[in-house]
C-alpha cells in the first residue's frame, strides 16, 4: 500500500478555496470569539433586504452565495458578514439587469 | 468583538434600496415588515420545542420525523423555509451543529445566528477540533460520549434535541424550557441545572 | 418566520414522493465522495465540502430531493437531486481528533459513488 493509499486524498489535494472553511489550518489556533451582540441595524436592514429580493424571486439563496464566494480572499476576509452579504446582492442586481450602474449612482 | 460596519457600508446599503425602490421593486413598508417578522423568531421557540419533547413522547416522535411540522404546531411559519431537522442526543451520543461553508442555522426556531456561529474560527475548528470548540464553552462531556459534528452543507437546517439533564423530574415545561438555551440547541452547551434554575 | 431564507428547499419533495428517479442508495450504504474539484475548473458552487472529497462514509438516510444548487446559484433550470444524510469518521480525514467521532453531512446523489464489496477493506 502506498502513502497515498495510507493517507487519503489529503497528501495531494488542492488548496480549498476561501468560503470552504472546515478545517483550516489557519484558524486552528484562533479561539472563538463569544460576541453576543445582536446584528446592528445594518445587519438586520441587509437581512431584511435578502428575504425579500429571495421572496420577489429576484434572487436565490444559491446565487447569493455564489456571489458571495466569488468575493475576492483578502475582502472575503476583511469584511463583515452583513457587508459580505450586500456586497454579493449588489453584485447580483447589476449582474441580473435588475439594475443599472446609473441607478446605483 | 466582531470588526464593526464600515462606514461607507450602510450608504451602500441605503443607495441600493433606494435604486430598488426607485424601480417599483420593493417599499420600505416591505422591509420594516420583514425584518420586524424576523425580529420575533428567537431560541425560546426552539427551548419550547425541547421542553415539550422531555414531557410528551408523542410530541418527540413528532420533532424527530418532522421538525418543520413541529414548528408549525409551535405556530411558526415554515412556508418556504427550509425543512428542519432535529438530532436526539443520546447517552453516548453528542450533537454539535455548524456550517463551514456559509452559516446555515434553523432561523425559524432560533432566530438570527450569533456572530461566533458565523465566525471563521468556528468554521473552520468546529469539523475538526470540536472538543476544543466545546472546552471553551466549558462544555466538557463525560467519559464515552461521542461527538458528531453535523456539518450543515445543504438543504436542511438542524437543531439538537438534549438529553433532559438528571435533577428536573417533575418540573414543569415552562421551568424545562428555560434551561434550554440557545447554546445548547445548536450543541456548544449542555442544559445546565444550576442553583439558580432550581430556585425558580 | 423567514419564509424568503431557503428558495431551493421550496422545492423539495420529501422521500418517498418525489416524480425523481428511485434514489441510487440506501441507509447503510457505503459510498466515496468524489474526488472532484470543479472550482479547479471556473466559475462554480457546490455544497461538497472539501475535506469529504475522496473520502468513504456511509449513508444514513435519504433526506430528500431537491434542486440542485449548483445550477440555482446560477439562475440555471435546476436538475433535482437526491440528498442525502452521510456518515464519516473523523480521525482518519484529519488524521487526529477522538477515535469514535463523526462527522454527519448532507451530501448530493451525483457527488457519491458506490463502494463495492471488494472495496470495502479500505
Amino acid at each position: 500500500m502506498s502513502d497515498a493509499d495510507i493517507n487519503g486524498p489529503t497528501s495531494e489535494a488542492p488548496i480549498p478555496v476561501t468560503h470552504d472553511m472546515g478545517g483550516a489550518s489557519r484558524f486552528r489556533c484562533t479561539a472563538v470569539e463569544r460576541d453576543e451582540a445582536p446584528p446592528d441595524d445594518f445587519g438586520k436592514r441587509v437581512d431584511a433586504l435578502r428575504q425579500l429580493l429571495a421572496q420577489k424571486g429576484l434572487m436565490t439563496v444559491d446565487e447569493l452565495r455564489r456571489g458571495i464566494e466569488a468575493i475576492p480572499e483578502d475582502e472575503y476576509l476583511a469584511l463583515t458578514y452583513y457587508e459580505r452579504w450586500l456586497r454579493s446582492m449588489t453584485t447580483l442586481m447589476l449582474e441580473k439587469g435588475v439594475l443599472s450602474r446609473e441607478d446605483l449612482r | 468583538m466582531s470588526a464593526p460596519t464600515r462606514p461607507d457600508s450602510p450608504v451602500r446599503l441605503e443607495a441600493l434600496i433606494g435604486a430598488l425602490k426607485g424601480r417599483g421593486i420593493l417599499t420600505e413598508d416591505e422591509l420594516t415588515a420583514r425584518q420586524a417578522q424576523t425580529d420575533c423568531a428567537s431560541p425560546e421557540i426552539g427551548a419550547r420545542m425541547v421542553a415539550r419533547a422531555w414531557l410528551d413522547p408523542e410530541w418527540r416522535r413528532l420533532l424527530l420525523s418532522d421538525g418543520s411540522a413541529a414548528a408549525e404546531a409551535m405556530g411558526v411559519s415554515m412556508a418556504g423555509a427550509p425543512p428542519l431537522g432535529v438530532l436526539e442526543d443520546m447517552p453516548r451520543r453528542h450533537h454539535l451543529v455548524v456550517c463551514t461553508l456559509c452559516s446555515c442555522y434553523p432561523r425559524a426556531v432560533l432566530g438570527y445566528p450569533p456572530h461566533w456561529y458565523k465566525s471563521f474560527a468556528y468554521r473552520a475548528r468546529a469539523v475538526r477540533d470540536p472538543r476544543g470548540v466545546l472546552a471553551e464553552w466549558g462544555t466538557v462531556l463525560p467519559k464515552g460520549v461521542e461527538v458528531r459534528v453535523v456539518d450543515s452543507t445543504a438543504d436542511y437546517r438542524w437543531m439538537v434535541l438534549p438529553l433532559r439533564p438528571e435533577g428536573t423530574d417533575g418540573w414543569s415545561e415552562d421551568r424545562l424550557a428555560a434551561i434550554v438555551t440557545r447554546d445548547a440547541l445548536v450543541g456548544v452547551a449542555l442544559p445546565q441545572v444550576t442553583p439558580r434554575t432550581v430556585a425558580v | 418566520m423567514t419564509p424568503a431564507e431557503g428558495t431551493s428547499a421550496a422545492a423539495s419533495d420529501p422521500p418517498g414522493k418525489s416524480a425523481f428517479a428511485a434514489p441510487r442508495f440506501e441507509p447503510g450504504a457505503r459510498v466515496l465522495v468524489l474526488d472532484d474539484w470543479p472550482e479547479r475548473r471556473g466559475p462554480c458552487h457546490i455544497r461538497t465540502p472539501h475535506y469529504l472529497r475522496g473520502r468513504t462514509g456511509t449513508v444514513q438516510r435519504l433526506l430528500g430531493c431537491f434542486a440542485s444548487p449548483e445550477d440555482l446559484a446560477f439562475g440555471r433550470p435546476a436538475s433535482r437531486r437526491a440528498l442525502y444524510h452521510v456518515l464519516f469518521e473523523q480521525q482518519p480525514i484529519w488524521n487526529e481528533g477522538h477515535c469514535g467521532d463523526e462527522l454527519l453531512v448532507e451530501i448530493f446523489e451525483h457527488w457519491l459513488e458506490p463502494i463495492e464489496a471488494t472495496k470495502k477493506a479500505i
